[in-house]
């Protein structure tokens, strides 16, 4: 019988198949841990006088609560409170205790845990991979099956690698075409959301599919799969092909020389069959998207950036418009920002530096604009250092800052103020997500750099225009009932 | 885990679509390392305003919040991250029962694991539920129904597993610790093929 690349990913790890009674026993290949919904864990699991399984299989970073400015010339570095250098400093003995290899302060591959274990070659095409953070989805961009857990099941996998797990539905999101200029993964990601909505994946993992796909590279496909879990899907998996192959080739925990060939062949039979079905199925055109941008207070109210804001359809969405301070019918175009955020597990690897720097380059961030760059991990804060990225930053006006979460969270200090508006690269627009009346906008990095350089929202196909809108761009939001027709 | 196998409450109604796990615990809260003290920041920002006083207009600071045991969302309740402290918040502030239309996955597996039963009800339900939010209403368990104020019993959805663990108020680790044998057989034989 033909199979899903998820219904392969999945049958390879089940330790006991599900029954009516209770669910499948699935095996976890790798188990990623932070500092923030581990410690409960490790708690429960000294209350019951547990070990850790698998401490080889188990990899800890910090990254949520830890601050980005780097330390000062004592080596001191300042927490935004006693209690998150207690939640650090917790996951540091944690680790200790059960020989759990940490990514701490002088490991020059710490990072957001996202950003770091694909760099670091512990994320590979065929694996199971689990992680106390929703965003663990990001690792299905190699075809690995990856989603985010509670700390209950932390704990549960911490204690027998495993899971109880039913088994999901399956959707695939397929985008044929060529994105155009100035339009990014990011983009792609945020139109797909609009069109199905924040809940068309409850109960599924998406596949993605479909020459845009295909077209991206790694760390645009590492974007999507971030995203798939605002889409409502746990997980979100793009089959392995050469691009897979090529970027995984001399990863630190990669195999070398001939066992990696071997392994690479094995990786690229991993695909759904031609006549696999899935429970549901969606269609896009890559051509039709354009810039796009929130304007509300989840990731699926999203807008063409050159288009004005949508009438409000029900009271939640009108609740959202007076949040956010948005008028139907009105342009985003213009509006004025006081924050730019460059950072998160969605957009913070060197790709989207670069991006955000093409257009900083030689230009000044707006007079009253504040702008972090938070680089995803070490890795990518030395890479964009050894290119002058950071240079190109600083003379624009905009802070240069060691990895981490950040400003996406707002647990280390980086903060929005309240009332603020914020253009952000990051994957979540909820009330008072960048910190208490937080206004957020999700955008790609070249939007969130075009805002910086004009201090309003601006278009960053036409950056010398930031309030002309191009009347020929007009793209039209299918309905999702559209979407699906045409799949 | 304490078990849960009938109870009648008032329901307590956030009529709103979508609410997110940072609006149930906002995150400049998730430094603690503990379970406990959750309940008093539960959806601290909607109870609260910037100078810490009191919301009279939100329902969640109703007079008699602390006899409404079972509450009644919009749809999509608990989508965003994946912090199970959202569960143990809504638990501490008095929470047994979580009732919407859809739940997030992440959000009612946790739910699930610590004896908070997060489910999903036919949309004549959860409308009727939302237009009626002094509304006293039945759990049973054991039977997966939900009993309207009129007598009506409705049927939900609840995997048996979890069931299972809630009637006997028994968390899932203790299941997964007696297949230790078959987790060794199946990391013995990945070992043997590779």
């Amino acid at each position: 019988m033909s199979q899903t690349l998820f219904d392969k990913l999945w049958n390879a790890h089940i330790v006991r198949p599900e029954t009516e009674e209770s669910p499948a026993l699935l095996y976890v290949d790798l188990h990623l841990i932070h500092e923030v919904t581990s410690p409960q864990a490790f708690a429960e699991l000294a209350q019951r006088g547990l070990g850790v399984r698998r401490p080889d299989l188990t990899v800890a970073t910090m990254d949520h609560s830890t601050p980005t400015w780097a330390a000062d010339l004592q080596g001191q570095r300042r927490y935004g409170s006693e209690q998150a250098w207690e939640q650090v400093r917790t996951l540091m003995e944690n680790c200790d205790r059960h020989g759990i290899a940490l990514h701490d302060w002088d490991s020059p591959n710490r990072g957001v845990v996202h950003v770091m274990a694909p760099e670091l070659g512990l994320t590979r095409p065929g694996m199971t991979i689990v992680c106390g953070d929703s965003h663990t989805s990001t690792h299905g961009a190699f075809g690995t099956l990856a989603f985010g857990i509670g700390s209950s099941e932390v704990t549960h996998v911490l204690a027998t690698q495993c899971l109880l797990q039913r088994k999901p539905k399956t959707m695939r999101i397929t985008v044929d075409g060529r994105l155009g200029p100035g339009v990014s993964a990011k983009d792609l990601v945020l139109h797909v959301i609009g069109a199905v909505g924040v809940h068309a994946g409850t109960g599924h993992v998406i596949e993605f599919a479909g020459s845009a796909i295909r077209a991206l590279d790694m760390e645009g496909r590492m974007t999507v799969c971030n995203m798939a879990i605002e889409a409502g899907a746990r997980a979100g998996l793009i089959a392995p092909d050469q691009t897979t192959i090529d970027w995984l080739r001399g990863r630190m925990h990669c195999p070398e020389g001939a066992a990696f060939d071997r392994a690479a062949a094995e990786w690229l039979s991993l695909a759904s069959d031609a006549d696999a079905s899935f429970d549901r199925e969606f269609h896009f055109v890559a051509e039709e998207i354009a810039p796009t941008i929130t304007y509300g207070t989840h990731p699926g109210m999203v807008v063409a950036i050159d288009q004005p804001v949508p009438p409000a359809t029900d009271e939640g969405a009108a609740r959202a418009l007076e949040y956010m301070q948005v008028t139907p019918g009105q342009p985003l175009l213009g509006r004025p920002v006081d924050v730019v955020f460059l950072g998160s597990c969605t957009n913070s690897r060197l790709g989207d530096l670069r991006a955000a720097a093409d257009i900083l380059r030689g230009r000044k961030v707006a007079a009253g604009v504040r702008m972090l760059v938070v680089p995803g991990s070490e890795q990518v804060r030395t890479a964009a250092e050894a290119e002058g990225l950071d240079r190109v930053f600083t003379a624009a006006g905009a802070e240069w800052h060691e990895s981490g979460c950040s400003m996406c969270i707002a647990m280390n200090g980086d903060r929005v103020g309240p009332g603020q508006t914020a253009v952000s690269t990051s994957n979540r627009n909820f009330e008072g997500r960048q910190g208490p009346g937080s206004r957020t906008f999700l955008a790609s990095p070249a939007t969130a750099a075009a805002c910086a350089v004009n201090g309003c929202i601006s278009d960053p196909r036409y950056l010398d225009r930031p309030v002309v809108q191009p009347p020929e761009l007009a793209i039209h939001f299918p309905s999702p009932r559209q979407m699906e027709a045409r799949a | 885990m304490k078990p849960l196998r009938q109870m009648s409450s008032k329901i307590l109604v956030l009529h709103q679509d979508n609410i997110d796990t940072d609006q149930i615990v906002p995150a400049r809260f998730l430094t603690t390392t503990s379970r406990q003290g959750l309940g008093e920041v539960a959806f601290a920002d909607w109870r609260f305003d910037s100078a810490g006083r009191s919301r009279p207009e939100c329902p969640l600071n109703a007079p008699d919040f602390s006899e409404r045991n079972i509450l009644v969302a919009g749809e999509n309740f608990g989508c965003g991250s994946s912090r199970e402290h959202a569960v143990w918040a809504l638990m501490q502030f008095g929470f047994w029962v979580v009732i919407s239309s859809r739940l997030a996955d992440i959000f009612r597996a946790n739910a699930l694991k610590n004896g908070l039963l997060a489910i999903e009800v036919d949309e004549p339900t959860h409308g009727w539920l939302l237009a009626h939010p002094e509304a006293r209403v039945e759990i049973d368990v054991t039977r997966s129904t939900l009993r309207l104020p009129d007598d009506r019993a409705v049927e939900f959805a609840l995997d048996p597993f979890a069931r299972h663990c809630l009637l006997e108020g028994v968390d899932a680790l203790g299941h997964l610790l007696d297949q230790q044998a078959l987790i060794s057989a199946f990391e013995h034989r990945r070992q043997e093929a590779a």
